[in-house]
């Protein structure tokens, strides 16, 4: 008998482990649902933990309202598939009722109003632990992050005063008020995320795949024509065949240039980028530490 | 590449700047080709602004504003590169600030853990402090990298001198396989390619050897160890009955078929099922995730363990251990702290200090008792309820427990069970 697990199998279970950590250490847990694959990975990881129960958490959606339609369709057929539950919370109603203010200009997007929505929800459903999908490979201040990562009551991260986590052991001790954000895709890259939608066959949003599109440049990254982004006099849209490596809010979400139809001919590709994923998100180009500083304030 | 027949490995480094730490990151991730475009501009960019002559690979690393700013790492990074046969997750540790907390958190689920070694300097303290840990955390493999060969004109003599002054000091301590490589992160010999510089160096590259060492028998596959992380109960008309004790492997074999007994009850039954998604398996081991289903009704919960009729583990109140300290606050003797070992979660009375560790030298110190921040040292404790423990030696995950503050809920301190 051969006692070794392959690295996809490995990160599958230390996952698992996480996620019922999480159910047996929390009262009220959600998992935070972008509708990337990554929460997707996430919800099969979850209904993996707890077979043949159904997932012990709701699902939370924390929806701009400049979607891709095509997020909206397949969350709703996922939630109906797992009979999971699901909560939206909408950066819409926030900016309706005052709590933020819509970002004007070329660049505007509402990402950064995310944070407030998000909270608001975090506190509506009194939840004290929110699962989200960040991987450490995705951006610098992600690789400092804990899987169990604690907010304090205005939902901060402090990221020079951390708790240790050695072995296999999590720490999910809180004062009231407090919550934790938990991460049990950190030692995942994209490799092993497309490599592992492969191995155990998940379906994806057709987003992910190589489609024709219509999409313009702006800054070196090509972005996906929207009514909710304005475009300035110079930019010019042609259509393409593109396909999205993140799928975010559509106004900072790029988009890349790829003849990648099958999950196969994406690890080809992913195995080959020299470029990555986020490489195509304006949200993360604002400044050097822009993930930090949205992330000390609370964002996902 | 067949990604389905690739392992991961883990492993730790830990040094400072000046040793060519960052370097030789930058380097393996460089040369195995697992640093990005769209990152490398943005280090080339980040240097030029802060006047830097050359593309400062620790910026690759050092993602915090506040690293940046003093030129520092601050925490555990986690990177992450793979080649055909492995995938690889570096722990990369600071070696000044926080220095026994960073080390002891990434060594704690290293395979190999990464000693550097600047060739001028030869085996100095901070060698020392760096082997000295990866010893108690019990790292399987130790690779001595001994760097800056370039530096000593890739001096034979040069290297066996530091080789042999290493083993003559390691061999105070408790590990069973090291390895020495020569090499030049700088300038790229033996770490991913083979050195022209040095042919009289017969073994391997550093890439090779973390590519091919044996893992294998990292884990404990003899004595079962099944700590319940959560009972699964579906309560559904289709799975009426189901009663599904569900957690990760910590050692052994479980087979359907074996017989079985559960601490603290001490009721023994016999494995009916073990049970995942992907359908029911014959056999599991270590470090998979399921779901054991046992013959009889039993009473089972969070924190109990599932182990062999005739391989228990030491069912105790009180135990020593090997701490580790991390809080500014010292270890406060006769104080009460929470704990956690495996699923199991209790309170613990600190009864004794033996001793405090030199982590320089090994020194034991019987006279100043006070553990504070940064601290090793070897104490006894009694806890609310009984554990199911095994020496570290034997078991890293039950031999294993984090201390907790009471007060703060912060985790101050590791142990090692003895």
């Amino acid at each position: 008998m051969n006692y070794q697990l392959n690295h996809l199998k490995e990160l599958e279970s230390e996952s698992i482990f996480i996620l019922r950590e999480v159910a047996a250490q929390f009262e009220n847990p959600v998992l935070m649902f972008s509708g990337g694959k990554d929460s997707i990975l996430m919800v099969y990881l979850a209904q993996k933990a707890f077979h043949p129960a159904k997932i012990p958490f709701p699902l939370l959606h924390v929806d701009t309202g400049h979607n891709f339609p095509e997020t909206i369709a397949f969350r709703d057929a996922l939630v109906e598939k797992t009979g999971a539950r699901l909560i939206v919370g909408s950066v819409q109603e926030a900016i309706e009722k005052g709590m933020v203010t819509e970002e004007k200009g070329f660049s505007a997007s509402r990402n950064g109003l995310q944070t407030v929505a998000l909270l608001e929800a975090l506190e509506k459903g009194k939840f004290d632990a929110a699962l989200g999908g960040a991987r450490r490979d995705e951006e610098k201040a992600r690789a400092k992050e804990r899987f169990f990562s604690h907010r304090d009551e205005f939902g901060q991260w402090d990221p020079k005063n951390q708790r240790p986590e050695l072995w296999n052991m999590f720490n999910g001790k809180k004062q009231y008020g407090e919550h934790f954000r938990v991460f049990p895709i950190s030692n995942w890259t994209e490799l092993d995320v497309w490599q592992y939608l492969a191995m155990e066959n998940v379906d994806l949003p057709s987003l992910y795949y190589a489609h024709e599109r219509e999409v313009f440049e702006r800054d070196g990254v090509l972005l996906a024509n929207s009514p909710y982004i304005q475009k300035k006099p110079t930019e010019v849209v042609k259509k393409m065949m593109v396909r999205c490596r993140t799928i975010g809010d559509v106004t900072c979400t790029g988009v890349w240039a790829s003849q990648a139809v099958t999950t196969e001919q994406i690890i080809e590709e992913v195995a080959t980028t020299r470029m990555t994923e986020r490489g195509g998100r304006t949200d993360d180009k604002r400044s050097e530490t822009s993930m930090e500083d949205r992330k000390k304030k609370g964002y996902f | 590449m067949d990604y389905k027949s690739s392992e991961l490995l883990r492993f730790t480094t830990a040094g400072s700047v000046d040793d060519g730490k960052s370097t030789l990151i930058g380097r393996i991730l460089y040369d195995s080709k697992s640093i990005f475009q769209d990152q490398m501009e943005a280090v080339e960019a980040s240097s030029l602004r802060r006047g830097e002559s050359e593309v400062n690979l620790a910026l690759l690393t050092d993602g915090l504003k506040s690293e940046r700013e003093q030129g520092i790492t601050i925490d555990v990074a986690y990177r992450y590169f793979s080649t055909p046969k492995r995938k690889f997750i570096i722990a990369d540790t600071p070696g000044h600030i926080q220095y026994t907390r960073n080390m002891v958190t990434g060594a704690s689920t290293a395979n190999v853990a990464l000693v550097l070694v600047d060739a001028r300097n030869g085996v100095v303290e901070q060698t020392k402090r760096h082997a000295i840990i990866a010893s108690l955390l019990k790292i399987p493999h130790l690779v001595v990298c001994i760097n800056k060969m370039d530096l000593v004109g890739y001096s034979e003599e040069t290297y066996e001198n530091i080789k042999e002054e290493f083993e003559r000091f390691a061999s105070k301590l408790e590990v069973n396989d090291v390895h020495f490589i020569p090499m030049s992160a700088l300038k790229g010999d033996n770490v991913v390619d083979r050195s022209i510089n040095m042919p009289w160096f017969g073994g391997s590259t550093l890439l090779y050897y973390l590519e091919n060492v044996h893992i294998g028998s990292d884990h404990n596959v003899i004595d079962c160890r099944f700590p319940v992380q959560t009972v699964i109960r579906p309560q559904t008309d289709e799975y009426h009955d189901y009663r599904g004790y569900a957690g990760r492997i910590a050692g052994g074999s479980f087979k359907k078929g074996d017989e079985v007994m559960i601490l603290p009850s001490g009721f023994t039954s016999k494995i009916f099922k073990i049970d995942t998604f992907d359908g029911e398996l014959e056999e599991a081991f270590p470090p998979m995730s399921v779901t054991l289903l046992l013959e009889d009704k039993i009473d089972i919960s969070r924190g109990d363990m599932i182990v062999r009729v005739n391989n228990k583990p030491e069912v105790t109140q009180d135990i020593e251990v090997m701490i580790c300290w991390f809080n500014e606050k010292p270890l406060q003797l006769r104080g009460k702290y929470a704990i956690m070992h495996t699923t199991q979660d209790v309170r613990c009375m600190i009864k004794e200090v033996k001793y405090k560790m030199n982590i320089n030298t090994l020194h034991r110190d019987l006279e100043d008792l006070e553990i504070k921040m940064n601290d090793i040292g070897r104490i006894s404790i009694r806890t609310t309820k009984p554990l199911f423990v095994d020496s570290y030696r034997k078991n890293r995950i039950t031999g294993s427990v984090i201390f907790i503050d009471e007060g703060t809920n912060e985790t101050v301190g590791a142990g090692m069970i003895i």
